[in-house]
């Protein structure tokens, strides 16, 4: 009795842990289709514009509007800590190197995915539970290079134009609130943030973070979308799935590629 | 809409986020200072760097003419060797001094030079034969120290008659 009850539960973390596998080994797979199959998307580049259209035009509001909002709280919230040791003439550093390293790359992923990452997943969703996948592969026309390689270009390619379209906001925000409202003044603002940036440590390892998060938050959305099950409330479960794995994803990529790149070195 | 109106905003958007890039390249980041101009190699020799890290501005009168671009550590003479990229239009005489300084308390190190009086310039490859050290805090504790206890050491008494 009892080992039979321990039996089960370990059958079920079996195929728990198995499932997850195999699920990891087809997305793997589904990604390197798509990148072999991607000659339509990139040949007939204009599916592509239009889904960079869809994935980058229409997130420009909220990212913008968070970038600005973003810098404004870190120069107030910096300005508060940095003026009790003196510092306050740091303040463009902070919002700087805050923005350029880590939350223009993060905040604008997560805000990509909400936004950009759910739409995709339930589009293609929506067209495999409506039969409109099936319909292209009756007519011979291969529906991953037709909808799913122009949905992956356009947001790889729209997702480091976001962030550092964030980046630049939230340094106008700091901008506008550290030295216009607060008084902090302006050259020493912008000089001691010109020297302490750097361009290859700081703002190319902030690009090179948002193109990886571009990647990993399309391919989830892409796969999820081509993979969820044909119903109502399998294309809801997996738009859900999507933002979530993608946050997740997001996250533990960025403690990666920090550790990797900002530890060690000449750059402490 | 119509194909024309998305290639429009796409456009606009693709020219929003290059224009964002080259922003955060040439406004915040450091592109602009020192990458394009001419620049030669000198080399100095300290007995204690401190906290020197390369990429570390070199001074002169407060202007920054250049960059560290290497530190090593010598195995024969156990000093380090810091490696000096100074821009060509800030000449500097062949005596000159190189010192390892700090910008405020708690600010980061910087190479200070001070033009000697020499008639000749350095060149590229040259060696500042001139260098002072990093301030350590505890060599100057300690050294603070030993003065004040050698100070106030009390006279022997005299032998009482």
């Amino acid at each position: 009795m009892r080992v039979a009850d321990l039996r089960a539960r370990l059958e079920r973390l079996g195929s728990g842990v198995s499932s997850h596998v195999w699920r990891l080994g087809f997305a793997s797979r589904f990604l390197a289709y798509l990148v072999v199959h991607s000659g339509t998307a990139l040949g007939r580049f204009r599916l592509t514009i239009a889904e960079i259209y869809f994935a980058g035009v229409l997130s420009l509001i909220i990212i913008l509007v968070s970038g600005l909002f973003v810098g404004m709280v870190l120069a107030l919230q910096g300005y508060d800590t940095l003026q009790r040791f003196g510092a306050s003439e740091s303040l463009g550093v902070l919002v700087a190197l805050s923005l350029v390293r880590e939350l223009g790359p993060v905040v604008a992923g997560l805000l990509f995915a909400s936004r950009a990452g759910s739409a995709i997943t339930a589009e293609i969703g929506l067209m495999k539970a409506t039969e409109q996948l099936s319909a292209m592969e009756m007519m011979a026309v291969d529906p991953i290079a037709r909808v799913v390689a122009p949905r992956f270009w356009g947001g790889v390619i729209s997702m480091p134009l976001l962030a550092a379209l964030f980046s630049a906001m939230g340094i106008f925000g700091g901008y506008i609130v550290g030295v216009q409202l607060i008084g902090v003044d302006a050259g020493a603002f912008w000089s001691q943030m010109q020297a302490a940036v750097d361009l290859r440590n700081d703002i190319l390892n902030g690009v090179i973070k948002s193109v990886v998060f571009g990647i990993a938050v399309t391919w989830i959305a892409v796969f999820e979308g081509y993979d969820a099950p044909p119903t109502a409330e399998g294309v809801s479960r997996a738009t859900t799935r999507t933002v979530v794995t993608s946050s997740l994803a997001i996250l533990a990529l960025d403690f990666i590629l920090t550790a990797l790149m900002f530890t060690g070195g000449t750059h402490q | 809409m119509n194909r024309s109106t998305i290639d429009l905003w796409v456009g606009a958007f693709v020219v929003a986020g290059i224009a964002g890039l080259l922003f955060l390249a040439l406004k915040v980041g450091n592109l602009a200072t020192f990458s394009t101009s001419q620049m030669y190699q000198v080399q100095a020799k300290f007995a204690n760097i401190g906290g020197l890290k390369a990429r570390a501005p070199v001074k002169s009168a407060g202007v920054v003419v250049g960059r560290v671009a290497d530190i090593r550590f010598d195995n024969e003479s156990y000093e380090a060797i810091v490696t000096i990229n100074l821009g060509y239009e800030y000449q500097f005489p062949r005596d000159t001094t190189a010192k390892i300084l700090t910008s405020g308390i708690l600010g980061e190190q910087y190479v200070g030079l001070e033009a000697g009086g020499d008639g000749v310039m350095l060149k590229n490859g040259d060696r500042l034969r001139l260098t002072q050290s990093a301030v350590v805090l505890e060599n100057l504790i300690s050294q603070f120290l030993f003065n004040k206890a050698a100070e106030g050491k009390p006279e022997p008494k005299e032998p009482a008659k």
